[in-house]
């Protein structure tokens, strides 16, 4: 917290604006960072700045589908419940002072088939022109592994939601071709999943 | 040998209908021209593509779950081998996500060295580029010229690394161990020699009308549609947008070196022919640069509990065998978190994500390759193309499989 209210500082009015609203309107989730590793040493100083400024002007914007915002390791998280994906993501595309307008990765994660939730999926955003970086991140169920589809914001989602489909089995609703990318068609389960084992179930012949 | 088409995934199914213009072929895996193990399923109308499709993943080996596999300091190796034109920005970008979550600071010779060696790097990928690209339209010669000027490159990495195309000379903290005696020379010849053999290959290309004819005006994507695919590095730059992560977001202190980043406006293969052709000479300037800033000193971060004692210290002290002992046999834990650090390699960003649960052994690596992301633009670009322009288009998206199948 304290370190974040110094970088909001430190810029410009926009900086203070920020911190202002943010208490009048009391958000009460975006005024507090995770208490996570915040150690950013060993980060180049003008990437930490350029993090807090962002950080700033996601703060102008009441971002109210932000459930939470984790700053660690010089670099902003946000996570995101998954139904307000592509609402965030337009946003976040255009917003004056943001402009995250380059899709640069979409990756997947699992947890260990004992966590709950137990998939994650982090959207990697990078501006080309304020050239700050941001991570949004969609935490699934085993369960109920649907997330709707951003191709229609950025069209290189199309291979990266594939491959995450592929490698963990999540569905991305929309997607205009979701079959399988790296690992052939009649493969059976999703190789990146913790449970799969590395050797995979049965050696793989093509007859 | 008759084929049964039963059992084949739908995308394979033959459509048989003689009186349609259209034809559907099967370019790849084997096709010389396709950097690899590509396979494109190209619907053409007379000679023009109306679609393309590519299928990737004849080169998958797994290596992001083998990463969860191995300790941190194995995963180096497994950069190697996925874009093998250019292992040692691989190398970089995971050490210096490694880095980044232990929180290392680097010492500046160690530092100075590794924009030394990826600069080096950047050369001799441009130069196998440059070679094939120039193959796939039918100018032969370029190609013997550009790995005689690579295998300079490739023998100082040897004599610096051990290793041609498989160095792992970056480690987490720092380098395998400092350049070899005579190193400084070795570059200097180098860069007197290669502006000599990039006037060759300009002569022999640039100025060719036939190079010309098939590569201006072929392959058009605008600025917006290439930010909007995600392209990067020299295929994004053709497109005129002036980004390079170099600059934008320097790394490994590349903010205290003086180059230009080349800029084409044309949006076509010649324009990002042109964006490597003038990149080769920023990066020999950065080359020399580096060399002048070597400065006598340790190549290898203080942190003994991470980075490898000297063999000598070994022998005498007692701490560094111990602490050797446990890097090797147990690895060492890396704080909990997540980061996405992300450098210029050769073919646009290259990007690794790692996430730690506190353990020596990665709990997720993910690796944003560019090929795999340029790629996948492909089909953009190529439809409504010539089936001739698809290769020449291939080549200017620089691909190599290993990294889009990893």
């Amino acid at each position: 917290m304290a370190k974040v209210n110094e970088g909001a500082q430190s810029s410009d009015v926009k900086g203070t604006d920020a911190q202002g609203r943010g208490v009048q309107n009391g958000a009460p989730t975006m005024g507090a960072p995770s208490a996570q590793n915040a150690s950013a040493q060993g980060t180049p100083s003008h990437d930490i700045d350029r993090g807090s400024l962002m950080l700033a002007a996601v703060r102008t914007h009441q971002l109210d589908w932000a459930t939470d915002v984790i700053e660690a390791f010089g670099e902003v998280t946000i996570i995101i419940p998954r139904d307000r994906v592509v609402e965030a993501c337009r946003f976040l595309k255009t917003a004056p002072g943001l402009e995250f307008n380059f899709l640069s990765d979409i990756c997947g994660a699992d947890r260990g088939p004992e966590e709950e939730p137990r998939f994650e999926v982090n959207y990697h955003l990078f501006s080309t022109t304020k050239h700050h970086r941001l991570r949004l991140k969609v935490l699934l169920n085993e369960e109920d592994t649907h997330v709707p589809t951003v191709t229609g914001v950025w069209r290189t989602a199309n291979w990266h939601e594939r491959e995450t489909f592929d490698m963990f089995g999540v569905i991305f609703d929309g997607h205009p071709d979701l079959r399988r990318i790296l690992l052939p068609e009649e493969w059976q389960g999703h190789a990146l999943r913790k449970d799969f084992p590395l050797r995979g179930y049965e050696p793989y012949s093509l007859t | 040998m008759s084929v049964s088409t039963r059992n084949l995934p739908p995308q394979f199914e033959i459509v048989d209908r003689p009186l349609d213009t259209q034809m559907t072929i099967s370019m790849g895996p084997q096709h010389p021209s396709t950097h690899g193990v590509l396979r494109l399923e190209l619907v053409l109308d007379g000679e023009m593509v109306v679609k393309a499709t590519p299928d990737i993943g004849y080169l998958h080996t797994g290596m992001e779950k083998l990463f969860e596999y191995k300790k941190y300091q194995q995963g180096i190796v497994i950069t190697d081998r996925m874009d093998y034109l250019n292992p040692l920005g691989n190398n970089l970008a995971y050490v210096m996500a490694v880095e980044k979550l232990l929180g290392l600071e680097i010492p500046e010779r160690a530092q100075t060295i590794r924009v030394l060696m990826c600069e080096m790097q950047r050369i001799a990928s441009h130069l196998v580029w440059l070679g094939t690209h120039a193959l796939d339209i039918g100018a032969m010669s370029v190609f013997f010229y550009c790995f005689r000027e690579r295998e300079k490159i490739l023998n100082m990495i040897e004599a610096a690394s051990g290793g041609r195309l498989t160095p792992s000379y970056f480690r987490i903290g720092g380098l395998m161990m400092d350049l070899p005696a005579g190193f400084e020379r070795k570059v200097q010849q180098l860069i007197e020699s290669f502006p000599a053999a990039l006037d060759d290959f300009h002569t022999l290309l640039t100025g060719n009308k036939i190079f010309q004819k098939r590569t201006q005006g072929v392959g058009y994507i605008s600025a917006e549609d290439a930010i909007d695919w995600g392209l990067s590095g020299p295929s994004l730059r053709g497109s005129g947008v002036n980004l390079d992560i170099r600059r934008t977001n320097p790394y490994t202190s590349y903010e205290q070196y003086d180059f230009e980043v080349p800029v084409e406006h044309d949006c076509d293969v010649w324009a990002r022919y042109m964006v490597r052709m003038r990149e080769m000479p920023e990066s020999l300037k950065i080359v020399r640069q580096a060399v002048s800033r070597l400065k006598p000193g340790p190549t290898k971060a203080d942190a003994p509990k991470v980075v490898l004692p000297e063999r000598e210290a070994m022998k005498t002290h007692m701490d560094a065998l111990i602490h050797h002992f446990l890097i090797v046999a147990e690895g060492f834990n890396v704080p909990k978190g997540e980061v996405y650090h992300a450098i210029e390699g050769s073919k646009g960003e290259l990007g690794i994500y790692v996430k730690s649960d506190g353990g020596p052994k990665p709990s997720r690596v993910h690796v944003r390759g560019p090929s795999f992301v340029n790629l996948s633009a492909l089909p953009h670009i190529a439809e409504g193309e010539m089936i001739a322009d698809v290769v020449a288009i291939i080549g200017s998206i620089d691909i190599v499989l290993g990294e889009i199948d990893r």
